[in-house]
């Protein structure tokens, strides 16, 4: 029963983390490779504060908003340069973020934090207030979706010039996305962290920025439904691919290249298409 | 004097970068891709490189070899991985293109071992004085061979009916169609061209560290990335002067700034600050 638990939390956590880049990325249409950085800021940010003292509750507020304020910051960037600029920026973010912290000895330097103190849930516990969490961050997602702010992201996503000239403030939504996108990375950080109960600079690196963007891009860019389920399969991979061991990340990025060639618009694209071609047989008969 | 040997150390740093950007903008300025994979082309190079050198090739012939294998290599990536995406959002090809980067590191691990490869006789490690600097005479050749490799270019570029295409085909691919310029052609040779260079560097580098490892592309090929854009993004002048500077700015940066962050923050603070700056990059004429 441990494993599984350990296994759903994980998953819970996943999930949060690629929803809040699906909000920038998807909804809003500002690439972002560098978005483990925030997890990471989260994750410090409750690290540091559970081990002053504070309960883990407490905890994730200041970890959100903590990530938010960098978030913001960052996504002043995202009014300034776009597209593969905004990407290679957002890639540096990632990078400043691991060199800033590996040389700080207040940040446990190369070493990372260890001895998180204990969430006092207890395991079971704690992988429900996870997925509450992750519930919580569905709903959001999906309110915003429907809502006036996920309309204006989607057009700023489709053509940002049209936006300004119908007399939107695209720069006031941008930030919004960043804000609330990387406030719920640092959330998703505040419990990993608690969850691994010792986190290092590497957790939070670019090749973690690129696994969640690749989770978001499975699961289908802007898609919900679509990004839970590719983020609860693409972070369970690697632990059931145990089987074939060595050959494990040679299997992610064959299949992350194959659904690229094949069906660029995710998973979510694929079922579409699937149900598209069943309607249309449907129709025939 | 510590000024100059950091200047030096920057600049063969900046050699090596410049070899491997250089195949990265021309990619970039014909496809608008961010060719991600184009560090598994620098890895194979150097794979092929050690291979051939060990099994008794002389240096001459690991190069051309390593050369026409990544070359090889690269056309079939662009006809195989890229050509499928090329109407597709810009973010498609990049994962698939950082998909295909990972799976190759991986096969590299798996058909050589994590330890990496040496060269069973390392050549060109003697100690050269130059004007009260001591370099390894790797270090000047890199430098030589940058210069060297960079002048054909050019000259290609400029003065020969296919360079001529590739500019035109740039600048205003449907023009250049029009005139009878064959794409396909066109960005074949491109990143036959490019995946060279990447082979190229891939062969300098294995010599410089006397050692070859799956992981060895992943670093130099998100600094390359950083070049590219601090070049403005598809001109060969402008990543070249980027590459140098940027070689620089990190030799001077971890001694300075050592204590606070470490190289690539160092060069990945320099990207952010220009671009914010200059959204256009450093040498962009617009």
């Amino acid at each position: 029963m441990d494993y599984e638990i350990t296994l759903l939390t994980g998953m819970a956590i996943a999930v949060m983390f690629a929803l809040s880049l699906n909000l920038i990325t998807g909804f809003c249409g500002q690439i972002s490779l560098g978005h483990a950085a925030f997890q990471g800021v989260g994750a410090y940010a409750a690290a540091m504060l559970g081990k002053a003292g504070w309960p883990f509750l407490a905890t994730l507020p200041a970890a959100m908003l903590l990530a938010g304020v960098l978030g913001v910051i960052v996504g002043l960037a995202s009014l300034r340069v776009r597209d593969d600029f905004l990407a290679i920026t957002t890639m540096g973010v990632v990078f400043l973020f691991v060199g800033v912290v590996r040389q700080q000895d207040v940040l446990g330097g190369e070493l990372g934090i260890s001895g998180i103190p204990d969430h006092g849930f207890g395991k079971l516990g704690f992988m429900l207030v996870a997925m509450l969490a992750c519930v919580l961050v569905v709903l959001l997602s999906v309110h915003i979706r429907r809502a006036w702010m996920g309309r204006v992201f989607n057009g700023i996503a489709e053509d940002e010039d049209t936006m300004r000239v119908l007399g939107i403030d695209v720069p006031r939504y941008k930030l919004a996305a960043f804000a609330i996108g990387t406030a719920l990375a640092g959330l998703s950080g505040a419990f990993l962290a608690y969850h691994l109960q010792f986190i290092g600079a590497d957790n939070f690196g670019f090749i973690e920025s690129i696994t969640v963007l690749s989770m978001v891009v499975v699961g289908g860019i802007g898609s919900v439904p679509g990004v839970l389920v590719a983020a609860a399969l693409l972070s369970a991979l690697p632990a059931w691919f145990q089987f074939i061991g060595d050959y494990k990340l040679l299997v992610y990025g064959g299949l992350l290249f194959l659904m690229m060639r094949f069906s660029p618009e995710g998973m979510a694209g694929l079922v579409r298409r699937l149900r598209g071609a069943g309607a249309a047989r449907e129709g025939a008969r | 004097m510590l000024i100059v040997e950091l200047v030096a150390q920057g600049l063969v740093q900046g050699s090596i970068y410049a070899l491997i950007a250089l195949g990265l903008t021309l990619v970039y300025g014909l496809l608008r891709i961010l060719h991600v994979a184009h560090a598994s082309l620098f890895t194979l190079g150097a794979y092929v490189g050690v291979l051939l050198a060990n099994a008794g090739a002389g240096l001459v012939p690991a190069f051309v070899g390593a050369m026409v294998v990544a070359g090889i290599a690269g056309v079939l990536m662009y006809r195989l991985a890229y050509q499928p995406l090329l109407d597709k959002p810009p973010f498609v090809a990049l994962i698939a293109s950082i998909g295909l980067y990972i799976a190759s590191e991986e096969a590299f691990r798996i058909a050589f071992g994590a330890q990496g490869l040496s060269f069973a006789d390392p050549r060109l490690q003697g100690q050269v004085a130059l004007g009260g600097l001591h370099f390894k005479q790797a270090e000047l050749m890199v430098m030589a061979g940058t210069v060297v490799i960079i002048g054909i270019l050019a000259w290609l570029q400029s003065r020969t009916r296919i360079g001529v295409a590739c500019q035109a085909t740039v600048t205003d691919p449907q023009m250049a169609e029009s005139f009878g310029i064959s794409l396909r052609q066109v960005r074949d040779i491109n990143f036959f061209v490019g995946s060279a260079l990447a082979g190229f560097a891939g062969v300098w580098v294995a010599l410089l560290n006397n050692l070859v490892e799956p992981t060895m592309g992943s670093v130099p090929s998100y600094k390359a990335l950083a070049i590219i854009v601090l070049g403005g993004l598809g001109s060969v002048p402008g990543t070249l002067a980027a590459s140098l500077v940027l070689g620089v700015i990190e030799a001077f940066g971890t001694i300075y700034l050592g204590k606070l962050l470490d190289r690539n923050a160092i060069a990945f603070a320099f990207l952010i600050l220009v671009l914010m700056l200059r959204p256009q990059g450093l040498f962009a004429r617009r």
